[in-house]
C-alpha cells in the first residue's frame, strides 16, 4: 500500500488522525494533514483505507 | 436470468461512496450507479469556495479518477434520473422507461436548491448547488466589478457572499434573520462572522425579497435581466446579478411509495434502512441517530461519507441473511455480518476569508448557546450548544487543530451541561 496526499485540499477535519493515529496527524499551526507513514505496515491497512474513504475533503488517495 | 444488482441512486459523495463500501463490504454482484448529472462525482464544497474563486478548476473537484472507479466494476449510469421506486419488489424505474429490479437501493440523491418562482425568467439569477450551477456564476463573476446580491444568510450564502468580495464585487447580503448564519452557529459566532463581512465592505441586511425587477433596458430578443431587488419594506437594491441561498429540498419527489416515508428528507431507522432492502445516506436521509433520540438529517459533507459506509456496511448485512434464510429456510448460519446503528458525531466546517469554523455534534436546534470569545480581533472564540440541560454540540472558529480534537472529545455523546462547559474551558485554555 502506497499512500498520496493532496495537502493544499485538506479541510483540517481531522478525522483520519481519529482513525489511523499512527499513520496521520495533523499541523500545529493549521491543523492541516501530516503523512506520517507513506507505505503503512498491512496491520494499518484497513484503518487507512478508512481514513482516507471517511475524509471529507478527499484528501488521502491509497495504492493497493 | 441475471443477478439482480444493488442500485446507488444518486452519484456524488455519498453514492460514490457508497459504492466502494458495498465492494469493500463484500457484494461481489452487479452494481450499478445512477447519478442525473453528466460529470463523474465529484465534491460540493469547493463549489462556494475555491471553484467560485477561480482557485480551482473542475478537474480538482473529481472525487475519484476513472482509474479509481473501474475497478469497482460499476454500471455507471450518468444523465440518467430515477423516477420512481416500488419498495415491495425492489424495483426502481429509470427516466429512460426502463424498469431496474435490484436486490437491494441506496438513496443517495441529496438536496435540491431552493429557488423563489418570482425570479424565473430573468438572466442573472443564479443558485448554487451544481458544478454547472457554479461555473455559470462564476463566468457572471469574472471580468469586472458587479453588484452582486446574495439572498439567504445562511452558511452557503455568506461563503459565496465572502468569495465574491474578495474577486472584488459589490456585494449585498440580505436575510431574514438579524444575525448570519445564526441557526448553525449561534448568536455570538455570528455577530462575530457578521463584524468580519461588514469589516470586508460586505453590505448585511435583514428584510425579505418582494420581487424581483428585470434591468429597465433589456436587449431586444434576449431573456430580461435582473436589474434589481425590490424588498418588502419598499427599498430597492440595485444588482447585476443575484444568488438564490435560500436553502434546499430533500430529492424525494420521486418517492411515491406510501411505504415511505418523505417527511423532510426520507425516514429511516437507525440503521440507515427505509424499508426492507431500501436503505439512504447523505443529506436527503432522516434517520434515528441512537445517541440523540430524534430524527436528524444533515446537509453536511462528512455525514455523505460516513453514512454511506454505514449504509452500504448494513445493507449487504441485510441481503446475506436474507440470502442465508433463502438457503436453509432459517436465517441461522455462522459469520454473518451485523448490522449496526449510524451513531457518528457530526461534523461541518466553513471557510470565510481567513477564518475556519468547525463544528462537532448537533448546533442547528439548540435550546442553551454559550458562546465565549477567546480573542475577539482574531475572531477567536468557541461556542456550546444545548439541548434538554445536556451539551450536545461545539462550534469553533479559527481555533487550533488539537484544541479542536480535544472539544469533539466533550460532545461525542450528550454530556451534562456543566461537565461540559469545564471540559471546553480546559481545552481552550490549554497550551
Amino acid at each position: 500500500m502506497k499512500i498520496t496526499i493532496d495537502a493544499e485540499k485538506c479541510c483540517a477535519a481531522g478525522q483520519c488522525v481519529l482513525v489511523a493515529p499512527e499513520v496521520f496527524d495533523q499541523r500545529d499551526e493549521d491543523g492541516v494533514v501530516v503523512l506520517l507513514d507513506a507505505e503503512p505496515p498491512a496491520e494499518q491497512h484497513d484503518a487507512v483505507r478508512e481514513a482516507a474513504a471517511i475524509c471529507p475533503a478527499a484528501v488521502i488517495e491509497v495504492q493497493e | 436470468m441475471t443477478a439482480r444488482p444493488i442500485a446507488v441512486v444518486g452519484a456524488s459523495a455519498a453514492g460514490i461512496t457508497a459504492a466502494e463500501a458495498l465492494r469493500r463490504a463484500g457484494w461481489e454482484g452487479p452494481l450499478t450507479l445512477i447519478g442525473d448529472e453528466p460529470h463523474l462525482p465529484y465534491d460540493r464544497p469547493p463549489l462556494s469556495k475555491q471553484l467560485l474563486h477561480g482557485a480551482w478548476e473542475p478537474e480538482r473537484l473529481l472525487l475519484r479518477s476513472k482509474e479509481q472507479i473501474d475497478p469497482l466494476g460499476l454500471e455507471l449510469r450518468l444523465g440518467t434520473r430515477a423516477t420512481g421506486l416500488d419498495v415491495a419488489t425492489r424495483t426502481l424505474t429509470l427516466d429512460d422507461g426502463e424498469r431496474l429490479a435490484c436486490a437491494g437501493v441506496i438513496i443517495a440523491t441529496g438536496v435540491a436548491a431552493r429557488t423563489l418562482p418570482a425570479a424565473d425568467g430573468l438572466a442573472g439569477v443564479f443558485t448554487l448547488r451544481t458544478l454547472d450551477d457554479a461555473l455559470a456564476l462564476r463566468d457572471r463573476l469574472s471580468g469586472g466589478a458587479r453588484r452582486l446580491v446574495v439572498v439567504g444568510n445562511g452558511v452557503l450564502g455568506c461563503e459565496a457572499a465572502a468569495v465574491a468580495r474578495e474577486l472584488g464585487h459589490d456585494v449585498t447580503l440580505i436575510g431574514r434573520q438579524p444575525v448570519p448564519m445564526v441557526a448553525a452557529v449561534g448568536p455570538g459566532i455570528g455577530e462575530l462572522l457578521a463584524e468580519e463581512h461588514t469589516a470586508r465592505g460586505v453590505r448585511l441586511l435583514t428584510g425579505e425579497v418582494a420581487e424581483f425587477e428585470a434591468a429597465s433596458d433589456p436587449a431586444p430578443g434576449a431573456p430580461a435581466q435582473i436589474g434589481g431587488v425590490r424588498l418588502a419594506d419598499g427599498s430597492r437594491l440595485p444588482a447585476d446579478l443575484v444568488l438564490l441561498a435560500i436553502g434546499s429540498e430533500p430529492a424525494v419527489g420521486w418517492l411515491a411509495d406510501p411505504a415511505l416515508d418523505t417527511t423532510d428528507g426520507l425516514g429511516c431507522d437507525a440503521y440507515c434502512a427505509a424499508a426492507p432492502g431500501i436503505y439512504a445516506a447523505g443529506d436527503v436521509a432522516r434517520w434515528e441517530h441512537p445517541l440523540h433520540g430524534r430524527p436528524l438529517r444533515f446537509e453536511h459533507r462528512m455525514n455523505a461519507t460516513e453514512q454511506a459506509m454505514a449504509a452500504a456496511r448494513n445493507l449487504v448485512a441485510e441481503l446475506t441473511a436474507e440470502r442465508a434464510a433463502e438457503d436453509d429456510g432459517t436465517g441461522e448460519g455462522a459469520e454473518r455480518p451485523e448490522r449496526r446503528p449510524f451513531a457518528p458525531v457530526p461534523y461541518f466546517w466553513s471557510d470565510q476569508y481567513g477564518l475556519k469554523l468547525q463544528a462537532y455534534g448537533l448546533t442547528a436546534g439548540a435550546d442553551q448557546v454559550e458562546t465565549t470569545v477567546l480573542e475577539h480581533d482574531a475572531r477567536r472564540a468557541v461556542a456550546l450548544f444545548g439541548r434538554d440541560g445536556l451539551a450536545v454540540g461545539v462550534l469553533a472558529c479559527a481555533l487550533p487543530p488539537r484544541q479542536i480534537r480535544a472539544l469533539r472529545a466533550v460532545v461525542a455523546t450528550p454530556v451534562p451541561w456543566e461537565e461540559a462547559r469545564e471540559r471546553v474551558r480546559e481545552a481552550t485554555t490549554a497550551g
